[in-house]
């Protein structure tokens, strides 16, 4: 009732910042505030999002297990997809708009630049899960759901690395992601080191707001 | 250093603005009256000085007559200008900042009045100059190039400016001297961003002297028949339409001839991305991306990017039996 509504609160939370940032760039679009390159501005404010999304899907569960806040898990789900769906447009916002489907030049590109083929690696390896993110398939999988939805580490490390590898000189803001991205992976280390006697499981425990009863 | 900063120099030795402003619009009148016969041979690259009055350009110094109407003007391969809103709102000026909109918000602090420049090293006639000194031997006119940067985005620009050999020429380079080196204002008071280390300050560029005394090669004072904003580059800055953007260096405050090959800033902070040549060309890709096709800025689908920039009749006797991939 009272902890229903509360998780309601929360996910409608979500769902706004979740298209906060589509929303923010289609009014900038629509009022002629992009600058002077807009499609590059729209290319990589997308992949700034999913990259963000990805972290804050990864930074749950430390701030689950820092806070208490169980009921945070529920939220995984919804901000994973909404990770792979901002990383979707920024493939499709490169591929059609930005090469406008020149085939050519896209698979020499992905064939020929590691950064494009890192962050091309990093799109393909999120289908899975966004495909399994489902009540049913985390029944259906069972332990091994856990196993392949680990691919979201190698997915958001692939990220952070074709963020890194395009910048020019000011390797500020990779440098603040690598960051973000170290500690979270660092934390996930020691509670796993700590719990590998004490067997509490649930880090990986699947997302959605059935989880735990499931 | 012979370099002042402006609160050294006393208010009186400082030009007043409308005296400037008569000396610009007399250079600009007895630019356009030498264009009048010149035009043609004197335009390559699409020149339009010619096409001109010769009237003032200087923003405060426009009178709605003299001003071009530049929504007719192409380049000469019939290449629309990219509009002076993108020309002056995306820009690489790390001294502001490394967004491409960080120079329009920021350059403000920048002071282009009174502004020094000191030519030295192999010359025989060195000297200081403030700026309507140093560009008084030069014969101002309008030039479209076309600017391609090195991250394979370009644009089509009116600069208004003059002939880089006409400094060079009083300058008096020695037989020794090879090369011309230029260096940015290195200020961080004025310039912000160099408060940050993501590249060497000041910025350094150079060219070789044969292909600084190319008459495509010109200082730049003005775009669009108006001074240079700061974040273009005021009061003076380099544009050598056949290199990649960032050989053009901004806001020079000192031109050195030398024997040896200048250190330039992007060579320093990645020499296997960056050369010293920056020629662009199509061929020769830079190590992370593809230099094949650019995007010109307004333009929906990519061009293809022409060897040279499109000036290669021009230019590419200067780089006879050089392998241009070993010298990028």
């Amino acid at each position: 009732m009272n902890k229903k509504r509360s998780r309601l609160l929360l996910k409608g939370v979500v769902w706004l910042l979740g298209l906060a940032p589509a929303g923010w760039l289609f009014w900038r679009g629509v009022t002629d505030r992009l600058g002077a390159n807009p499609i590059e501005e729209i290319l990589h404010r997308l992949g700034d999002t999913a990259l963000i999304f990805l972290l804050v899907t990864l930074s749950i569960t430390p701030i689950r297990r820092l806070t208490g806040w169980t009921s945070l898990a529920s939220l995984r789900r919804p901000i994973g997809l909404f990770a792979f769906f901002y990383l979707t447009t920024h493939f499709l916002w490169y591929s059609i708009v930005d090469q406008t489907l020149d085939w050519d030049f896209i698979v020499e590109d992905v064939v020929m630049r590691p950064y494009i083929l890192v962050g091309v690696t990093a799109w393909l390896l999120l289908i899975p899960l966004a495909i399994t993110s489902t009540k049913g398939w985390i029944r259906r999988l069972r332990k091994n759901w856990q196993r392949l939805h680990r691919l979201v580490y190698v997915s958001t490390s692939l990220g952070v690395l074709h963020f890194y590898w395009q910048v020019k000189a000011d390797t500020y803001w990779p440098i603040v992601a690598t960051t973000v991205l170290v500690v979270l992976m660092l934390l996930r280390l020691r509670w796993r080191k700590g719990s590998s006697h004490v067997s509490s499981g649930g880090e990986v425990a699947p997302a959605g707001q059935g989880s735990s009863s499931d | 250093m012979l370099i002042r900063k402006p609160n050294d120099i006393p208010s009186s030795e400082i030009t007043p603005e409308r005296v400037y402003i008569n000396r610009r619009e007399f250079i600009g009148k007895s630019a356009g009256i030498a264009l009048g016969g010149a035009a043609g041979s004197a335009l390559i690259g699409g020149g339009i000085g010619g096409a001109r009055a010769g009237g003032p350009r200087h923003l405060s110094a426009q009178t709605p007559g003299g001003q071009r109407d530049w929504s007719t003007v192409r380049s000469e391969r019939d290449e629309v200008l990219t509009p002076y809103e993108d020309v002056t709102s995306y820009n690489n000026f790390y001294e502001f900042g490394t967004q491409k909109e960080d120079p329009a918000r920021n350059a403000h602090t920048l002071e282009p009045r009174p502004w020094t420049i000191e030519v030295g090293g192999l010359c025989a006639n060195p000297g200081v100059y403030d700026l309507e000194d140093f560009i008084r031997p030069g014969t101002m006119e309008d030039r479209v190039y076309r600017m391609r940067c090195v991250e394979a985005w370009s644009m089509v620009i009116p600069w208004y400016g003059f002939a880089l050999k006409d400094v060079i020429d009083r300058a008096d380079p020695l037989g020794s001297a090879r090369y011309v080196e230029f260096k940015t204002l290195h200020d961080p008071v004025q310039m912000p961003g160099q408060r940050s280390r993501v590249l060497a300050w000041p910025y350094v560029e150079g060219l070789r002297l044969d292909e600084a005394r190319h008459p495509l090669t010109i200082l730049a004072t003005g775009v669009y028949g108006r001074d240079l904003p700061n974040q273009n580059g005021a009061p003076i800055r380099l544009v050598v339409p056949w290199k990649y953007g960032f050989k053009g260096i901004k806001s020079i405050v000192s031109m050195t001839f030398m024997e040896q090959e200048p250190y330039n800033t992007w060579k320093r902070s990645a020499s296997f991305e960056y050369g010293f040549y920056a020629n662009v060309n199509p061929e020769v890709n830079h190590p992370r991306w593809s230099q094949a096709r650019e995007r010109r800025l307004g333009e929906l689908r990519r061009r293809e990017t022409l060897l040279f920039n499109g000036y290669v009749d021009q230019v590419a006797g200067l780089y006879a039996g050089m392998d241009l991939r070993v010298y990028y």
